[in-house]
């Protein structure tokens, strides 16, 4: 069955969640990946949003389109306040958090507040909402993006959510003691962090794209293995229930 | 915005009068304790629960030089950047939703320097404001580590005493007034929340002055009858507005969904048209109805019930 980019990643996404676990998600890709894993493999997989609620469970055809309406809140565990929600996720409950943004830096550090010079941005972004605290407090980052070059940069124009910092220990002398950035997912490739250097390295690419196409995305050098693995693209039936989720297609593509 | 210390903070709360007396005024009377230059907190979160029938009226008494805070903020912040009453927004986000995109408003305004974005995470918008509510100056957190919003803003970063390891400390927020939308309140200020709290019982503990509309007035009784509801005490309070749909059109929990299609119109207007179809917006929605009963004719009432029945169907 042919696919959408979003519908990709979603998938992708998606199989890297283990049942059992809590995943902290935004809307759109995130709160896709999370549904549909808990529709397949992980049927106890926790889903938390950041308007507050534990618990989320998506009603085909009615996705949130933020994270603190009451779509989002339907059958929930619970609701707690939005800064308890955070301080949940600072206390080292939520196994995975869900990130995407404008830029993303060779050691997983994100973008989402402005392009251009800081005093003078050419393009003022909405800013970090939680994306900042996810990517501080939960124990497994996965960053989730379409592969362009103008996202994957060598250098962020301002550096919103700290991933590795300027790599090796950096995170950890800046007083960020907890979580790794583990994956970043995109529509060409499976990513992941050096175990030492904590830069980006290719882990896997998405069925059908070379490894050229992936350089030519790539803002930065990007440590290639010599025989990356192959992922297997998105089966019909995760295509199917990612519809089902999202039949008027918002965040689908 | 310098705003108040703790300690200021502190001695204003005590010479104010929050006894339960009652405090049910109308939406002018409660709008005219919003002065020129206060900082704003506005409860709710993005578009849930949002104070639009005592925004929409601050805006009509023309109030300027307005510091406005939010933890998520959605298109009333583009009401008051166009109509000139603010001049700087405290928040973690602003646009109007993910489906709709970048706001050409806020883009407009922040870009050009019109309007000053402090940008803080949402946890530390949380912490800000909770600092507030428990009367300390500021309090730690790990989230801002390593992060330039560390360095944009007045977070500090210190050795903790005890552990030695490093901490980011957010400064209190004391908004000299708080604005909140709550399901049912009692004359006195007695407020419960259905569904999500939000930040709200945060913001009212830590603003000198809250104004709360609710969606009915139900009488004392009624509130001691479910008194693990009341997310704000009486003496958090100094005005109380009832206002059905007093949050229109953006949602109350369990009773209205926030009206997508009226949003998506305004937000492909926005995309299209810019300041102007925010001044045109503001025209036919905010200065024209001279009254909140007024403003909802113009959704009509079969849209309110459509909403209405949307929430109903929700919670079964």
């Amino acid at each position: 069955m042919p696919y959408t980019a979003s519908e990709l990643l979603a998938a992708t996404a998606s199989r890297l969640l283990a049942d059992h676990r809590i995943v902290f998600a935004g809307v759109g890709t995130p709160l896709l990946a999370s549904a549909l894993a808990r529709a397949t493999h992980a049927p106890h997989l926790t889903i938390v949003v950041e308007g507050g609620v534990i618990g989320l469970e998506v009603q085909p055809g009615r996705l949130p389109i933020s994270t603190n309406e009451m779509r989002a809140g339907r059958r929930a565990v619970m609701l707690p306040p939005i800064t308890q929600t955070f301080l949940y996720a600072q206390r080292g409950f939520f196994h995975y958090g869900f990130l995407g943004g404008a830029q993303v830096d060779p050691y997983g550090n994100i973008n989402t507040t402005l392009i251009g010079p800081v005093e003078r941005p050419r393009v003022r972004l909405p800013g970090s909402g939680g994306a900042c605290d996810i990517i501080s407090h939960c124990r497994e980052i996965l960053i989730v993006t379409t592969h362009e070059r103008r996202r994957f940069v060598e250098r962020l124009d301002f550096l919103t959510s700290p991933g590795y910092l300027g790599g090796g220990d950096a995170r950890r002398q800046a007083g960020l003691l907890f979580g790794e950035i583990t994956r970043v997912i995109t529509d060409l490739a499976l990513l992941s962090f050096h175990p030492e250097t904590k830069r980006m390295q290719l882990d896997a690419l998405q069925a059908g794209v070379e490894i050229q196409q992936v350089r030519d995305n790539t803002g930065f050098d990007l440590a290639m293995p010599q025989n990356p693995t192959r992922l297997s693209p998105p089966t019909d039936r995760e295509l199917e229930i990612l519809r089902l989720l999202d039949p008027d297609r918002m965040f689908l593509g | 915005m310098t705003g108040l210390t703790f300690v200021e903070a502190r001695r204003l709360l005590e010479t104010k009068d929050r006894s339960p007396r009652d405090k049910r005024m109308s939406l002018p009377q409660a709008a005219a304790l919003v002065r020129d230059g206060d900082h704003v907190a506005i409860g709710g979160c993005l578009y849930s629960r949002t104070p639009m029938a005592a925004l929409r009226e601050i805006l009509r008494h023309r109030r300027s030089n307005l510091t406005l805070s939010r933890n998520l903020m959605c298109y009333e912040g583009e009401l008051f950047m166009v109509a000139g009453a603010t001049r700087e927004i405290i928040t973690s986000w602003i646009a109007i939703g993910l489906p709709w995109g970048l706001s050409r408003v806020v883009r407009e305004f922040v870009e050009g320097g019109r309007v000053r974005q402090e940008e803080w995470s949402h946890l530390a918008m949380g912490l800000r404001y909770r600092a507030g509510a428990m009367g300390v100056p500021f309090l730690p957190t790990l989230s801002m580590l390593g992060s330039e919003l560390l360095t944009m803003t007045t977070a500090k970063t210190m050795a903790c005493p005890f552990t030695g390891e490093q901490l980011c400390l957010v400064p209190a927020l004391f908004p000299d007034v708080g604005v909140m939308h709550v399901h049912r309140a009692d004359c006195f200020g007695n407020a419960q929340i259905d569904g999500y709290p939000h930040m709200d019982a945060d913001i009212a503990a830590a603003a000198s002055t809250v104004i709360l509309t609710a969606e009915e007035i139900v009488d004392t009784e009624e509130i001691r009858r479910h008194a693990d509801h009341t997310a704000i005490p009486f003496f958090a309070v100094d005005a109380v507005v009832e206002a059905p749909y007093g949050a229109y059109p953006h949602e109350c929990y369990g009773l209205y969904e926030a009206d997508l299609d009226h949003i998506g119109a305004y937000a492909r207007r926005v995309t299209a048209e810019g300041t102007e179809a925010v001044r045109a917006y503001l025209q036919d929605y905010v200065y024209g109805p001279e009254t909140f009963d007024a403003y909802l004719e113009r959704f009509g009432i079969s849209r309110l019930l459509r909403q209405r029945q949307a929430a109903r169907e929700l919670m079964r």
